[in-house]
């Protein structure tokens, strides 16, 4: 039985010149590794939630009930999706001026991002109260507003942990241990723009 | 006998007052960050929770005693299976096994906590809440939620009582609260394994229990999205009107059972492979024998988390399910047998070979898997597509489940408590007392569940309050088993208290056994490690004259 396992053996004997273990001293490496678990976790909600709808879409017929035309593609809903995609450039910009320690540089484009998503929440709320269709009108209402307003509170729980980390850059000895708190905090906010791509698929794009 | 020698560190000595005692109560009541408090505090809450579900057992075997409906209505009958499944299951097999994790995996794997001590306290302040919520719906003008702990829309969101307020709402919000705390904590265990290793603790150095607490915590980051999510739109229907599994408005019930059960299937592993765990760390230190195939048991354990994540639809045999999909998953599902067969393959050959110790942590992991043998070949049965269908919804899924639930997770975990007792108190328990607990409990146990699995094939259906008079003889037995099994409770309660306040005090490794727990002191130090130990060899070295740990302290 041990042989079936040969290979692992291989990899225990690199393992033990290079001592082998965790690097529990690497506290930026736990922190982002932390991160990654959660967002798999988190994404693996978002996924429950697409597959529901898209199930529910293929053997639904006809998936919009009478007099009921769907999700719109505005212009208006583009450009806030614009707005929130571009602004996962503003983040990794203010990270880039973090890393080379202007300060006041990141303050500034960190502040924008948040603003930009504070636009893009704006414009979603403008675009639910636009639509012909309700929460309880078959099972189209419920997968919309449901997944968009669960990618929406995504979107503001990235802003609020913005904020904190915008509040604790003032904070003096705040970055000595480097600064991954606002690494995490970028990398979840391209996450949260990543699964709008898809949502603003499947609801916008596909007709 | 080598392994006296880890006895060698002293341990230090606390100088406490009364005050330092005081103290020493008090922490367990606030928001501690300490994972060995956490860990307690986990274990006694999942314990209080057990006893209540425990209780809810005993007036539903009181009600089936006779074959009429005479001790509780039919709807608070409904309420509380209901409550019963929900409690054992959320608040106590996935708390308490969390909690003995808790306090466990940072001592076994050498580190000074676990990787977020904060998000660590903040998992366990959302449980007591939940479960609190989860009762208060008692108190609710129409009752609990009523739907099974598996609350299958449509009968699941009519709220038929028309409150806002009503216990499935209870229920919803109850279960993704304990949803969330949940894969907090497994993002916690994942990251503290992978990351908080001491030097030279490798993967195939790590303790069974570790692989398997490693697995099934992956289990939870990966499935258990689906369920919450699944709960979450469940939650939805009931109270927000939207029509996700509503039939007549262009949903579909069918997509909340494959939600259900894509997590529910896992999750019978995110409990069962712990208990493995327990298993697999108890034998081998009472045989005074290595782990047989240690490896072979890490690779299964990762094996077993793998394919009950695709076995899931065989909860839906009789559900509407398409013939290839049936057949496919019966496949699936029986492969399941070959990893744990190698497990008990595994234990059987390390006691085989062994000097047994029969004390009380030692009996309950040999009844465990003896009972574990018994529920695995019912499980096998019931995967055969065929077999299932003649079964379904009898008592003999009833007993297939508890033989799994009770007979071997429970057990595991009443064999870990026993098994670390020593360590997580400072304490020895009674010996004696232990035994009457375990023979009381390995009695009452199969008492209670094994009339189940003729009943089952008798044709008796699950889930009622009144039958027909011929099931009567195999009802009253198992209603005895189960009044039996109440107060074998009693043994361990007694036992637990007056170890814990007046026990004798426990030494650094009552056991001899090997581990890296088993090198510091009963109970550990505050940050666990004064010098983080280096790993040199592959764990159960039992009989072996090889020290299997050295740090600075132990070779001085
Ligand atoms: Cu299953």
């Amino acid at each position: 039985m041990e042989n079936i396992f040969g290979s692992f053996r291989q990899l225990r004997r690199s393992r033990i010149q290079g001592r082998g273990g965790g690097k529990p001293e690497d506290d930026r490496g736990k922190v982002l590794f932390g991160v990654l678990a959660f967002m798999m976790s988190e994404s693996l909600v978002f996924m429950s939630f697409i597959t529901a709808y898209i199930g529910l879409r293929l053997s639904t017929s006809p998936w919009q009930p009478p007099g009921v035309s769907g999700p719109k593609l505005s212009s208006e809903t583009i450009i806030t999706s614009v707005v929130l995609l571009s602004s996962s450039l503003v983040i990794y910009l203010a990270e880039r001026a973090l890393k080379r320690r202007k300060v006041n540089r990141f303050r500034w484009l960190w502040a924008t991002t948040t603003a930009m998503g504070a636009y893009f929440l704006y414009g979603e709320v403008k675009d639910w109260l636009s639509e012909d269709f309700s929460l309880s009108t078959g099972a189209i209402g419920g997968t919309f507003y449901i997944i968009t307003g669960f990618h929406g509170l995504h979107v503001f729980v990235g802003m609020l942990l913005q904020t904190i980390m915008l509040f604790r850059s003032f904070i003096r000895g705040n970055y000595d241990k480097g600064h991954y708190g606002v690494t995490a905090v970028s990398w979840f906010w391209h996450f949260v723009d990543a699964i709008w791509v898809i949502v603003f698929s499947i609801f916008f794009l596909w007709r | 006998m080598t392994n006296n020698s880890i006895q060698n560190i002293d341990s230090p000595i606390d100088p406490e007052g009364s005050q330092g005692e005081l103290e020493e109560w008090w922490r367990y009541f606030t928001f501690n960050k300490d994972h060995k408090v956490i860990g307690i505090q986990y274990l006694v809450t999942a314990f209080i929770f057990f006893l209540i579900a425990g209780f809810m057992a005993m007036v539903i075997r009181g009600e089936l005693i006779t074959p009429e409906s005479d001790l509780v209505d039919r709807p608070l009958y409904n309420g509380l299976f209901t409550m019963h499944a929900t409690l054992m299951i959320f608040l106590w097999i996935v708390p308490s096994l969390v909690g003995l994790a808790n306090f466990l995996v940072p001592l076994m794997i050498g580190a000074k906590d676990m990787a977020f001590p904060f998000l660590n306290a903040l998992s366990f302040w959302m449980v007591p809440p939940a479960g609190i919520l989860l009762l208060s719906s008692f108190l609710l003008p129409a009752g609990t939620a009523q739907a099974g702990w598996w609350s299958y829309p449509p009968l699941s969101t009519q709220n038929p009582s028309g409150y806002l307020l009503n216990g499935q709402l209870f229920w919803c919000l109850s279960v993704v609260f304990l949803g969330i705390s949940s894969i907090m904590a497994a993002v916690n265990f994942v990251t503290t394994i992978i990351r908080l290793r001491a030097p030279g603790m490798i993967f195939f150095r790590m303790p069974i229990f570790i692989w398997s607490v490693f697995s099934a915590q992956l289990l939870q980051l990966i499935f258990l999205p689906s369920l919450t999510g699944g709960v979450l739109l469940l939650l939805c229907d009931l109270s927000l009107g939207t029509n996700f599994f509503q039939p007549d408005r262009g949903g579909d019930p069918m997509l909340y059972q494959h939600m259900f059960w894509f997590y529910s299937h896992p999750t019978v592993y995110v409990w069962a492979l712990p208990a493995f765990g327990i298993f697999s760390e108890i034998i081998p230190a009472f045989s005074r024998n290595p782990l047989f195939g240690y490896r072979s048991v890490a690779m299964a354990t990762l094996a077993l988390a793998f394919v009950s994540s695709i076995v899931w639809v065989h909860h839906l045999f009789a559900s509407g399910t398409p013939e290839w999909m049936r057949i496919l998953f019966m496949f699936t599902s029986e492969l399941a047998a070959v990893p744990t067969g190698i497990k008990v393959f595994a234990w059987t050959a390390t006691v085989w070979r062994g000097k047994l110790h029969m004390t009380t942590p030692m009996l309950f992991a040999l009844g465990g898997v003896v009972m574990f043998l018994f529920g695995g070949i019912t499980g096998v049965m019931l995967g055969a597509m065929p077999f299932d269908l003649h079964v379904n919804n009898t008592y003999f899924i009833v007993g297939h489940f508890h033989y799994i639930v009770y007979n071997t997770i429970t057990l595991a975990m009443f064999g870990g408590l026993y098994f670390w007792f020593p360590k997580i108190t400072g304490r020895m328990y009674n010996e004696g007392w232990g035994k009457i607990h375990f023979w009381l409990t390995f009695i009452g146990a199969n008492l209670t569940f094994f009339p189940m699995i003729p009943l089952g094939l008798q044709g008796m259906v699950r889930r009622v309050a009144s039958y027909e008079p011929q099931y009567q003889f195999w009802n009253v037995v198992a209603s005895l088993g189960a009044f039996l099994l109440g107060v074998s409770i009693l043994p361990f309660i007694a036992n637990v208290v007056i170890s814990w306040l007046q026990g004798t005090k426990a030494p650094n490794n009552p056991w001899f056994a090997t581990g890296l727990e088993w090198k510091i002191s009963s109970p550990p130090p505050k940050e666990n490690f004064d010098e983080i130990p280096t790993v040199t060899a592959p764990p159960y070295s039992y009989g072996k004259p090889k020290t299997w740990a050295s740090s600075p302290t132990t070779e001085g």
